[in-house]
């Protein structure tokens, strides 16, 4: 092992010459077909829906040079100043709620599993489960459950005599959002759970034993020791999380469809996106609009980002 | 004692967790299995008989055959490119010292965080522009470019630790770069080969955006999409339902199941994307 880990210096040296020799120069095809898509298929359409956000539209063909109208037009204008606040309000009780029931309880699983216990892979591997489905089918797994007539959910309330609590959770604009976010919470509980495990693996036994011998206890011990030594891991999933939040779109769409009801209580930016983008029949102005909010959620998405590398970037400086 | 109590509290957690994960997957089996009246008589309990005239139902009647075959078929295609270009990439990024080389790099680790979710308008119209539109060929692009930014991420990492004394003595052996990359490097690379090859493909399986906004006919279908035509076609017939959900996600689940350790490495490694 000790034999691989060893650094790669004598790298091939590519002679320099005057005339261009051909056979040389097909070593770049080595790298010509990855760049070639990468450009063509992720660069230059990010940058185009930048630059589409400058420019009206007539359909799908872009029209004449508006330069900030379309952000101006998608913040200050009804209906659309009030639609993207509401969208963004949403986003956020998505945020909080998902730090809430996916990464508190994803802690304490982590907690759980990395303390002296059998069946560690057993839990492990079931709590993983969801996130090999796709989210277009937890989302109609879940809307058939909850069905307020049929579903699975209210009928198991009213076996064990709660039937006080069965409601159309997806059909009440009081209880949709959330009722989603938990969902959302069943399906990333597992990842989540396997990242702080790792983050909690990491931290070396001597300072436990340290801290008992001290007389430390164990409400003092996590407070004090797990907390703060598992804090990376804790910061990388809350900016996952929060990428994630502003992103989610599918299982919205499975269980609420592109108008994110009821009366749009489970519309977030990315619905509001595709109804944009894909909901008119005449295009319009709605183009021009569509890839201004692109733009504003790519700007909140990367800067999260941003935030990530950084953070990262800093960890390896330390160790 | 308090330790007695302590460790069961925490074994009722972790199996009241597990069952609230567990039971979900149950019930789609298990109402899969049953005829609609059943499932809407006695939603929570086992099948009466058991009979798979469901499968054939929505094998046949629905053509769900069909959207399985794609989606083999575009997620194979998809990660035997994406793991041929970006290895073939890696190996050029990592072997050769060109000088634009570090920036490449870069330029491809921009690529792991790019949201592209929102540059479906941009993709739209250059799809549109190669008469692409509603072609699977336009999901197999897109994955494989998608994909390449992590791939290339792996295998970059793992050549790293790969000696080069290998390549240079098969070189001096008379070896073509190519019948370096070929011989030498694909055959030891076959970890991280199947690390990326796990995480793009219950990407590609289990995306349901890309068909949304590029498929139109129905025949073409991969089984996310299937599933929500399914959903508006057949909305009272549960038992249809719930077995195209099955049929969904079975594959990957057995596949976990005989590989949990790789999927589970192969998808943390994966947490940066």
């Amino acid at each position: 092992m000790a034999v691989l880990q060893k650094e790669t210096e004598p790298k091939l040296k590519v002679p320099k010459q005057k005339r261009i020799n051909w056979k040389k120069q097909l070593v770049h095809l080595f790298l010509l077909p990855a760049l070639v898509l990468f450009i063509w298929f992720q660069l230059y359409p990010i940058l185009s829906a930048f630059l589409n956000s400058f420019y009206s539209f007539q359909g799908m063909r872009r029209g004449e040079f508006v330069g900030l109208d379309n952000f101006v037009l998608l913040f200050t204008e009804s209906p659309f100043k009030e639609t993207f606040s509401r969208a963004f309000g949403h986003n956020l009780i998505f945020f909080v709620g998902t730090i809430i029931f996916k990464m508190a309880v994803a802690f304490l699983l982590a907690l759980l599993i990395n303390s002296k216990i059998r069946g560690k892979e057993f839990f492990k591997t079931v709590i993983f489960l969801p996130k090999l489905l796709s989210v277009i089918v937890v989302g109609f797994l879940f809307s058939l459950i909850l069905n307020p007539t049929y579903g699975a959910l209210n009928t198991i309330l009213q076996f064990i005599g709660l039937e006080e609590w069965a409601r159309p959770w997806l059909g009440d604009p009081d209880t949709a959002l959330y009722t989603i976010i938990l969902v959302n919470s069943w399906y990333g509980l597992g990842f989540s759970m396997l990242i702080f495990l790792a983050g909690l693996q990491a931290i070396p036994q001597e300072i436990y034993d340290a801290a008992k011998m001290d007389g430390a206890s164990g409400l003092t011990m996590l407070l004090k020791i797990t907390i703060p030594l598992a804090m990376p891991a804790i910061m990388v999933m809350s900016i996952l999380t929060f990428i994630g939040a502003f992103e989610t779109f599918e299982l919205i769409f499975a269980m609420q469809g592109s108008q994110a009801g009821p009366y749009y209580s489970t519309d977030v930016l990315a619905t509001y996106f595709y109804r944009l983008a894909f909901g008119s029949v005449d295009g319009g102005e709605s183009i021009g609009l569509g890839s201004a909010l692109a733009v504003v959620l790519f700007l909140m998405i990367s800067s999260a980002t941003a935030v990530l590398l950084f953070f990262f970037k800093k960890k390896e400086f330390e160790q | 004692m308090a330790g007695r109590i302590g460790q069961f509290a925490k074994y009722l957690i972790l199996s009241l967790v597990s069952l609230s994960i567990l039971y979900p997957f149950f019930l789609m089996i298990s109402s899969s299995l049953k005829s609609n009246v059943e499932i809407l008589t006695s939603p929570l309990g086992l099948p009466s008989n058991f009979s798979l005239e469901n499968y054939v139902l929505v094998w046949e009647k629905v053509s769900f055959g069909k959207y399985v075959w794609n989606s083999i078929y575009v997620s194979g295609l998809s990660v035997i490119l994406i793991l041929f270009v970006s290895s073939l990439a890696a190996f050029y990024l990592s072997r050769f010292t060109f000088r634009w080389n570090a920036y490449i790099l870069f330029f491809f680790m921009v690529g792991l965080m790019l949201p592209m979710k929102l540059a479906i308008l941009p993709l739209y119209m250059i799809m549109l522009q190669l008469n692409l539109l509603d072609t699977l060929t336009s999901l197999v692009v897109l994955y494989v470019a998608g994909g390449i930014p992590f791939a290339v991420f792996v295998f970059y990492g793992f050549f790293r630790t790969l000696p080069t004394e290998l390549d240079q003595s098969a070189r001096l052996d008379g070896c073509n770069n190519f019948q370096v990359y070929y011989k030498i490097i694909l055959p030891l690379m076959k970890p991280a080969l199947g690390t990326v090859a796990i995480v793009q493909l219950i990407g590609v399986w289990n995306d349901f955006f890309y068909p949304l906004i590029f498929l139109k006919s129905e025949e073409l279908s991969t089984i996310p999409l299937g599933v929500l035509t399914l959903f508006g076609e057949y909305d009272t017939e549960w038992n249809l339902l719930f077995a195209s959900l099955t049929i969904s996600s079975l594959p990957m689940i057995i596949a976990f199941l005989f590989a949990s350790r790789q999927f589970i490495e192969g998808l943390t490694s994966g947490a940066i994307k």
